[in-house]
């Protein structure tokens, strides 16, 4: 099976004694629509971290397109189109929205290292950033200060720099996370939208958004992957009525 | 051979003396530092604080050298807890820059304020009478004050650490520590915590400032002078704990005794190299948790 | 990144030069034409604008604040006047020397220090300059320590420009050496590289997951900015015909911090205005009272960084926004 856009093969880690991940085989597809989901402290956030680069596995494999990419550093797999973004807004606050748009396009042009021409001539960065907050409808707050705009936009904006990287997997971490509920069909909305090529896996609590958007869902339950199915499955099955719906755990 | 024995004995007792006061004044900027995360560099203030009031005490007002110490301590204590509050509080959330250029604010407001009303010159309260002389053993000679100092320090370093792993103020430090979000979610109210031990750390440093005028000239530059040395005794040692400056600043200690006594023509260049390699080595410092 | 006197920087900014970055030139040329008794401070202040601005790049651009960026400035410092008593009097190849020579300081100490970050970080900036200082003043052969190193002989700027008393020429280099830094800070700030070094001061994390090399440019920065802090050093040298231990200590460091956030941290033109005010204040006070003049800095700084960020330049902004508000 190598038409898998991302792959892990027994995947580990430990926290001194604690292990957070034991042996996760998990597998995204090329262009799905997959969640990953489970209660608090199930290691959701150190599996994302894994897989971007930013902790180390203790042991174990991931693949990225068919192609190893377990010891490169965050930067080497951002290049090989894995993109993702942040369970708690991370954006470079004093720039512009377009700025900060324009930050990932330039980088995934490859000019975001020219020292000698301003920025204003990189049309091309520019325009495509441009055009990425329009397909997001943000066009009108381009020119605002990141921090200066609400939480759920700031949200629509975090989604604009992982597009801006055109990824060809692409990892949202909590993507509802503080967005309030008026917004959240808006976030459905933009999910939605998205670039069917683009394979996606989403960490997420809000059950309704999950089971609306997800195609494939997997459950992680203290480091082990308890199940995986479709989402009438996983909704049918006893195990995880036991550990996660029924429990206390959402 | 006989002799270099003898200067040993001499360096590990001047730099035990000397390692002592170090960590008197700078645990208590390792621990706010750990808890809050701020950059203060100011800490040296409150020392020098303390050995400018026991010289006010002893010399101006006359009281016993035993009097004025805790007075001194308590005084600045409360002090620092109107600065805390006042100026500190509304940083805790800024960016490092500006906490930097504020404390060098409070620097220069203290280095200024010290010279008019002691002048330049260094200073020293009196010592009573019976901490003053010396002890011989074999051919060395050993000052009673300093060995004053060492067991009271040991005996602090003590009740610090009692105070710290037994008491119900040492377990929300450090739990706070840990996890601020995680400590405040369990009902601790941080930001009192952060009071009383800003204010402690600073009655610490206020004592390590009266005791050791003998061994860190009291000038009013003193702050700027000694601040290096605060701050590599926290980075060496490792920040938010008990153990790391007390480790950083024995090491600190007697190796800028050694490097004094032996080799004088390099002055502290060691001591800095040294820092250099360890924080390249751990840049959490030796005792500090990993990222 | 607004505002009428910050550098521009960003995608959708305008590049060209507004009339308000002029006036600094057309100060200097006032200087140089109707108070020429005040030629050889302005030279000094001139040169401490230069390092300034090159402290700009890294702490105000960057985000890496650093309390030794006075080892790069004396390395230059010592680098010319070590050159020019042994070897060769030439200014332009003493300024080349010292560029490049705290360069590669700058790039050997950088890639360790960049390395780390916050304490540690602050910590080996400091241990940096301290180090720098010990080698200056316990190398008295080559130094002269203590002493410094008196009668630096430079020869005429080109073979042609002696730098006679009245500091005409001294003046004069100084403004061209900073006018031609300007450009290069002004023309990196507003690049594609600039802006994500802004970006990498603002969210570290974000940076590396949109895939950038921040560490690299980082170092690429702080290399440059190092080079410029050398040839100010060297400016110094050859302008004074001294070099002293005062070039390469944690005081010097501390002040041009304080100068860079009077006058307004990441507008590039607070490296203008800082320098100027703090030098002219600290001439004019500490001559009257030493001990006022640090209680007044300090008070000071205290009151910007609780109430005004932006320094200077930033209370000149919002004065002019508001003025605006008013006219509509």
């Amino acid at each position: 099976m190598s038409d898998a856009a991302l792959e892990t093969r027994g995947l580990c880690k430990s926290f001194g004694a604690l292990r957070v991940a034991e042996n996760i085989d998990f597998r995204l597809a090329a262009g799905a629509r997959h969640a990953l989901i489970g209660p608090n402290g199930a290691g959701k956030t150190t599996f994302v971290n894994m897989l971007t680069g930013r902790v180390r596995p203790s042991s174990g494999a991931i693949l990225l397109g068919g192609e190893e990419i377990t010891g490169l550093a965050q930067a080497a797999r951002v290049q090989r189109g894995l993109g993702r973004t942040f369970q708690i807004n991370t954006l470079c606050g004093e720039l512009s929205v377009l700025d900060n748009v324009a930050l990932a396009v330039a980088e995934r042009q490859g000019v975001a290292g020219r020292m000698w021409r301003p920025a204003s001539a990189y049309r091309a960065v520019r325009e495509e950033a441009m055009a990425m907050l329009e397909s997001l409808d943000l066009a009108g707050d381009a020119r605002s200060r990141a921090l200066d705009l609400p939480y759920g936009k700031q949200r629509l904006v975090e989604i604009a720099i992982a597009l801006g990287l055109r990824p060809k997997v692409l990892l949202l971490d909590e993507p509802a996370a503080g967005v309030p509920s008026l917004e959240s069909a808006r976030m459905l909305e933009v999910l939605a939208g998205l670039p069917a090529e683009v394979a996606i896996l989403i960490i997420e609590h809000d059950m309704e958004l999950v089971f609306r958007f997800a195609s494939r869902i997997t459950v992680l339950v203290r480091g082990v992957v308890l199940c995986e199915g479709a989402p009438a499955e996983i909704a049918a099955d006893p195990k995880v009525q036991e550990v996660y719906l029924g429990g206390n755990g959402a | 051979m006989h002799s270099f024995l003898s200067s040993l004995i001499g360096i590990g007792f001047h730099g035990l003396a000397y390692g002592m006061i170090l960590y008197a004044i700078s645990v208590g900027l390792s621990i706010t530092m750990g808890l809050m995360g701020f950059v203060n560099l100011a800490h040296g203030v409150f020392a020098m604080a303390g050995g400018y009031l026991m010289v006010t005490a002893t010399m101006s007002l006359g009281w016993p050298w035993a009097a004025a110490l805790p007075v001194a301590c308590v005084s600045v204590a409360v002090a620092s807890v109107v600065l805390e509050r006042v100026l500190y509080a509304p940083l805790y959330r800024a960016g490092e820059l500006e906490q930097v250029l504020f404390t060098i604010g409070l620097i220069f407001v203290a280095v200024a304020l010290a010279r008019l009303a002691y002048g330049p010159l260094p200073l020293s309260a009196p010592l009573p009478g019976y901490l003053k002389g010396s002890v011989e053993i074999g051919e060395r000679t050993f000052p009673i004050y300093r060995a004053a100092v060492i067991v009271a320090s040991a005996l602090l370093v003590a009740v610090l650490w009692i105070g710290l792993e037994r008491t119900r103020w040492g377990a929300m430090v450090r739990a706070a520590v840990d996890n601020g979000p995680m400590a405040e979610s369990l009902g601790i109210d941080t930001s009192r915590l952060f009071t009383v031990t800003f204010a402690v750390g600073s009655a610490l440093a206020a004592l390590g400032g009266a005791l050791g005028a003998d061994l860190i000239a009291l000038t009013p530059t003193y702050p700027f002078e000694q601040l290096v040395y605060f701050l590599i005794v926290v980075a060496v040692g490792g920040m938010g704990t008990l153990r790391g400056p007390f480790l950083g600043a024995l090491l600190i200690g007697v190796g800028d005794t050694a490097c004094k006594y032996w080799m004088p023509q390099f002055g502290a260049f060691f001591i800095y190299a040294a820092t250099m390699l360890l924080l390249l080595w751990r840049p959490r410092g030796l005792l500090g948790q990993a990222a | 990144m607004s505002g009428a006197s910050g550098a521009v920087i960003g995608y959708a900014a305008s590049p060209r030069l507004r009339p308000l970055e002029l006036a600094p030139w057309a100060a200097a040329a006032a200087v140089y034409w109707l108070a020429p008794s005040y030629l050889p401070l302005g030279a000094y202040i001139l040169i401490i604008i230069l390092l300034v601005l090159s402290l700009d790049l890294i702490v105000g651009y960057a985000g890496i604040v650093t309390l030794g960026h006075a080892a790069y400035f004396g390395i230059g410092a010592y680098v010319a006047g070590i050159l020019a008593v042994r070897y060769s009097g030439d200014p332009l190849l003493g300024l080349a020397a010292a560029g490049a020579a705290a360069a590669l300081f700058g790039l050997a100490t950088g890639a360790v220090l960049l390395r780390t970050e916050g304490l540690a970080l602050l910590m080996l900036t400091l241990a940096v300059v301290s180090i720098v200082f010990e080698v200056a003043n316990k190398w008295t052969e080559v130094t002269g320590g203590a002493d410094g190193l008196p009668n630096v002989r430079i020869a005429p700027l080109l073979g042609r420009f002696a730098f006679d008393m009245y500091g005409r020429t001294a003046f004069l280099y100084c403004l061209g050496v900073l006018a031609a830094a300007w450009w290069l800070v002004r023309t990196l700030v507003a690049s594609p590289f600039g802006c994500a070094l802004v970006g990498s001061r603002e969210s570290d994390a974000r940076m590396h997951a949109i895939g950038a090399p921040v560490y690299r440019r980082r170092l690429r920065a702080f290399t440059i900015s190092a080079a410029l802090a050398g040839m100010a050093g060297a400016l110094l040298t050859q302008t004074t015909q001294f070099v002293g231990l005062s070039a390469v200590s944690f005081e010097l460091s501390g002040e041009i911090l304080v100068m860079l956030v009077l006058g307004g941290a990441r507008r590039m033109y607070g490296a203008f205005v800082g320098p100027l005010v703090y030098i002219a204040a600290r001439d004019y006070l500490a001559k009257q009272s030493p001990e006022y003049w640090m209680l007044g800095i300090g008070v000071l700084l205290i009151l910007v960084v609780m109430f005004a960020r932006g320094g200077i330049l930033g209370l000149l902004d919002s004065a002019l926004e508001r003025l605006r508000g008013l006219r509509r």
